[in-house]
């Protein structure tokens, strides 16, 4: 149907796939899968978790190769065998777990991406110039190793975007982006499809797909389910396509008493190396058993700095700066402070909240092995800890192919799944979480915040730091603005709003970007 | 059109298992090739080198005899490696362990001081190769000096100290000159195990650490923390294990399994200090743990492989005036073999259309 396009229809597709199938041991992934991007179009591709959207996105541009089925470009049958190939002929794709060279700096792992040698200071001039074309902040000498997850991700688009794709591929690029970031990167995909370009966007948040997209593509376990136009779907019905079942909402606070403090951060300063967000100042928070505090803020304004001197990998001079459940515990290690029953998840789930080259069960022992069950006199217990693996597997429905995969081998949102749901089941009195629904989908993610809200009303303090301002104001008590290390006050959800909070973030943004160009 | 490597995404067990035989069989061809440029009937120095040894008991004996130090040093550098920290200098922990505990079996030589002697040379030969081993782990903390030169230019330092004190302040007197210490007393020599042969009680020690490091590697915390620091280092910061002690404690353990490795040989088959105390022990054990795939029982099999072509090159020797460089490109040729294997299964070879990339 691709080589003769009915007159009266549907436009051209670029890039097409025809019952695209592809198998990973027992488990069918892809099967019979068929979709076409067309010219000037934005097309969704929504599914669950694990529905197969990533290794979709991976044959399409040559990075898996296809068990059966072929792409059509323009057209005409072509086989990518990399994505190399795939990128020289005009297909751009963002992957869901970035592909940046940590040791290189921005403007460098930019170079490594683009065809032919150009100077890296122009190039750095280009990527600058981004901030007023696509309105995505990027700092072309810091090194990747030092950014957040949500600058990578402005990196991973940015240098997607210098390419000068004629089919866009985004795998869930807003899940880490402000609502901002998100708003510049919806024009900007709307710039490219009015010059008659393609864009395939994964996204869960069906908010933002049913306003961006012209068709969406619906995928459950690896199978295609319907092709719809999602302007004229709801959100609970485009949900009900995709899980098959209702949706659940997070239900508003559950009513209880504030308790203890469990989380005292007391002027804590912290040096940096000189790059934005680096750097700490003066930061004073106060959590209390019961409750959920959020902070929000546009990534690389020292939330990971934050995360980390809370978790203690970096150190902290001041022993006072830090108490956590009423022990001061600036100097102490991450075992130790998991010891005061704390639990922390990081953002990067690969390669930080786990290591991605090692079995998932493995992977448990991450941040239980100073818990005493697991692990007795130094020797790990393999029985309880196969029971603990298959506990939180079952309690927050983690699904993967084999029965004991690399964590590596698990997509995106049901690896979070698992680290949220390996902390939790820690029965923690502190839980610090950074970006806790990166990636995962509706259902999840409601399943997540009522977890959090569950684990709160049983008196344990939540700290969430997230880009995601509407999941902040869902489930979150008290909100903070971080921005250029600094920490406002928290103020009761009730008692703020999207737009104040947005100015408070937004403001610092401008400030930012006056110094930048000064 | 360059070529390009491209890693693969599954991999699977069976193929990583079959990489080692792979490189065996690629090594045994190059050998074939070799015999036949030497102007060798390569069927009939195939059976002097690698048939001949196992038909013979004593040959037999020598083989255990030589897989010996080889399994201790491997099992030792597989901590090493497994937290992908490169310990190449496992050659001159080997001399540093033989000279340190050498020095007891020395000042007590001739006092008849006991029992006690064989015992306390095994504790400081391990503690003087775990303290050499040391030197390159503290450099790589402190400097970020990279471990593999550092290592590796201890050798050499090892060595030629182990050189000067055999013709100096060590030389035996009554030694008409020759550059070796006296030979040790009784109390200060490993117990054989046969009334024949050579065979003594280092394999048994070595059997034990292989047993130990199986179980510390597999079981326990200590191991896991190893296996994370060397595949996700942020995410073993994370989980709170510190770096830096990691790298002390696979360097102390790596180190003190070849000094042991080291004093059992110069107590054992050989008897005294002299300058040529190992034929490279330290280096081919590298080549053991990587066959071995760093696990401790494969590693028992990959130096009874090695200690073949030991034995089989001095077989050759003999009876083929074979040089014993031979058995050296026997063993480098595995080695190379190995690795190209390692990443001819984990990777594929691409061919690029277009301009250059990442
Ligand atoms: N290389 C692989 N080896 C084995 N199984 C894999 C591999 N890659 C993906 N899978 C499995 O295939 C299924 C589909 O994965 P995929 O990444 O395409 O999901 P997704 O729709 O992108 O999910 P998410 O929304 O969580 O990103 C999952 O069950 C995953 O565990
Ligand atoms: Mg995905």
């Amino acid at each position: 149907m691709a080589e003769n396009v009915p007159a009266n229809a549907l436009p051209a597709s670029l890039l097409e796939a025809v019952g695209l199938t592809k198998r990973f041991g027992a488990l069918l992934a892809n099967d019979h899968v068929s979709l076409a991007i067309r010219a000037g179009e934005t097309h969704a591709l929504l599914g669950e978790n694990g529905a197969g959207k990533s290794t979709l996105v991976k044959m399409m541009c040559g990075l898996l190769q296809p068990d059966s089925g072929e792409l059509l470009y323009d057209g005409a049958p072509i086989v990518f065998p990399d994505p190399a190939t795939s990128r020289a002929r005009g297909v751009g794709v963002v992957f869901q777990h970035f592909a940046l060279f940590d040791a290189l700096t921005v403007v460098e792992n930019v170079a490594l991406g683009l065809a032919g040698h150009e100077p890296l200071a122009t190039l750095a001039a280009r990527i600058e110039d981004c901030v007023h074309r696509y309105g995505l902040s990027v700092e072309p000498y810091r090194r990747v190793g030092e950014l957040s997850v949500g600058e990578r991700q402005r990196v991973e688009i940015v240098r997607c975007l210098l390419g000068n794709p004629r089919v866009l591929i985004l795998d869930e690029p807003t899940s880490v982006l402000t609502p901002d970031e998100s708003e510049s990167l919806f024009r900007t995909v709307d710039l490219l499809t009015g010059e008659g370009r393609a864009v395939l966007f994964i996204s869960h948040k069906l908010d933002e797909v049913r306003r961006l997209c012209h068709r969406a593509t619906v995928l459950r376990g690896g199978k295609f389910i319907a092709e719809v136009d999602p302007k004229t779907e709801t959100a609970s019905s485009l949900a009900r396509l995709m899980v098959g079942a209702e949706v659940p909402r997070t239900p508003r606070s559950v009513t209880h008493a504030l308790g203890e403090p469990r989380l005292l951060v007391n002027k804590l300063n912290v040096a940096g190396d000189g790059s934005r967000g680096s750097a700490l100042h003066d930061i004073h928070l106060e959590i209390r058993a019961g409750e959920i505090v959020g902070i929000a803020g546009v990534a690389g304004n020292g939330q990971t700095t934050l995360f980390e001197a809370l978790s203690g990998e970096k150190p902290v001079v001041d022993q006072e700066a830090i108490i956590i459940d009423k022990v001061a515990a600036g100097g102490l290690g991450p075992t130790e402070r998991r010891a005061l029953k704390a639990g922390f998840v990081p953002e990067e789930r690969l390669g930080h909240a786990a290591a991605p080259d090692m079995r998932l069960s493995d992977n448990v022992l991450l941040t239980t092995h100073g818990d005493g069950e697991i692990v007795r006199l130094g020797i790990i217990r393999r029985s309880a800890l196969l029971a603990r693996f298959q506990e939180i597997v079952k309690r927050f429905d983690v699904r993967f192919g084999g029965k004991d995969p690399k964590a590596r081998r698990l997509s995106g949102g049901n690896l979070q799944k698992f680290v949220i749901g390996r902390e939790v089941l820690r029965e923690p009195v502190l839980i610090v979480v950074d970006q806790p629904t990166w990636g995962v989908d509706a259902a999840a993610a409601a399943f997540i915040r009522t977890t959090l809200r569950q684990k709160a009303a049983e008196g344990c303090a939540v700290l969430v730091i997230s880009q995601d301002l509407d999941e902040l104001l869902e489930f979150t008590d008290r909100i903070a603005v971080m921005s250029e290390g600094r920490l406002t006050a928290p103020v009761p959800v009730a008692e703020t709003s999207r737009e104040a909070i947005g100015l408070a973030m937004g403001g610092a943004q401008a400030a930012g970007e006056g110094t930048h160009a000064a | 059109m360059p070529l390009r490597l491209e890693r693969q995404e599954n991999v699977s067990g069976l193929r990583l298992a079959l990489a080692p035989l792979l490189a065996l069989v690629f090594t045994l061809i190059v050998g074939a090739i070799m015999f036949v440029v030497l102007g060798h009937d390569p069927i009939r120095a195939f059976g002097i080198y690698f048939v001949g040894p196992l038909l013979d008991p004593y040959t037999l004996q020598e083989l255990v005899v030589k897989a010996g130090p080889l399994l201790m040093i491997g099992t030792g550098l597989a901590f090493c490696y497994r937290a992908n920290r490169w310990n190449i200098g496992a050659e001159g922990q080997y001399v540093a362990g033989a000279v340190v505990g050498s020095w007891l079996a020395l000042v007590t030589h001739g006092t008849d001081a006991g029992p006690w002697v064989l015992p306390a040379m095994l504790v400081m030969g391990a503690l003087g190769g775990a303290l050499w081993g040391l030197i390159p782990a503290f450099l790589r903390v402190r400097f970020g000096s990279s471990e593999i030169l550092t290592s590796l230019m201890l050798v050499y330092v090892a060595q030629l100290g182990l050189d000067y004190l055999v013709r100096g302040p060590w030389k035996d007197p009554d030694g008409f000159n020759f550059p070796q210490s006296v030979t040790f007393d009784a109390n200060a020599v490993m117990p054989l195990l046969m009334d024949e042969g050579r065979l003594h009680g280092g394999i048994i020690l070595a059997l034990v650490a292989v047993v130990v490091a199986t179980f510390v590697l597999g079981r326990t915390l200590v191991g896991y923390s190893i296996e994370i620091g060397g595949s996700a280092p942020r995410a073993a910061a994370f989980a709170g294990f510190d770096e830096r002690r990691v790298t002390y404690g696979v360097f102390a353990v790596s180190g003190a399994l070849a000094g042991l490795a080291g004093i059992i040989e110069v107590a054992g088959p050989i008897g005294n200090l002299q300058p040529s105390i190992s034929p490279g022990y330290g280096f081919t054990a590298i080549i053991a743990a990587m066959l071995g795939r760093l696990h401790p029982v494969g590693i028992v099999v990959a130096s009874l492989v090695l200690a073949l072509t030991y034995i089989g090159g001095e077989a050759a020797q003999i009876s083929m005036r074979l040089p014993f460089d031979v058995t050296r490109v026997f063993q480098g040729t595995l080695l190379i073999a190995i690795l190209a294997a390692d990443v001819m299964v984990r990777y594929r070879v691409r061919r690029v259309e277009g301009t250059s990339h990442a």
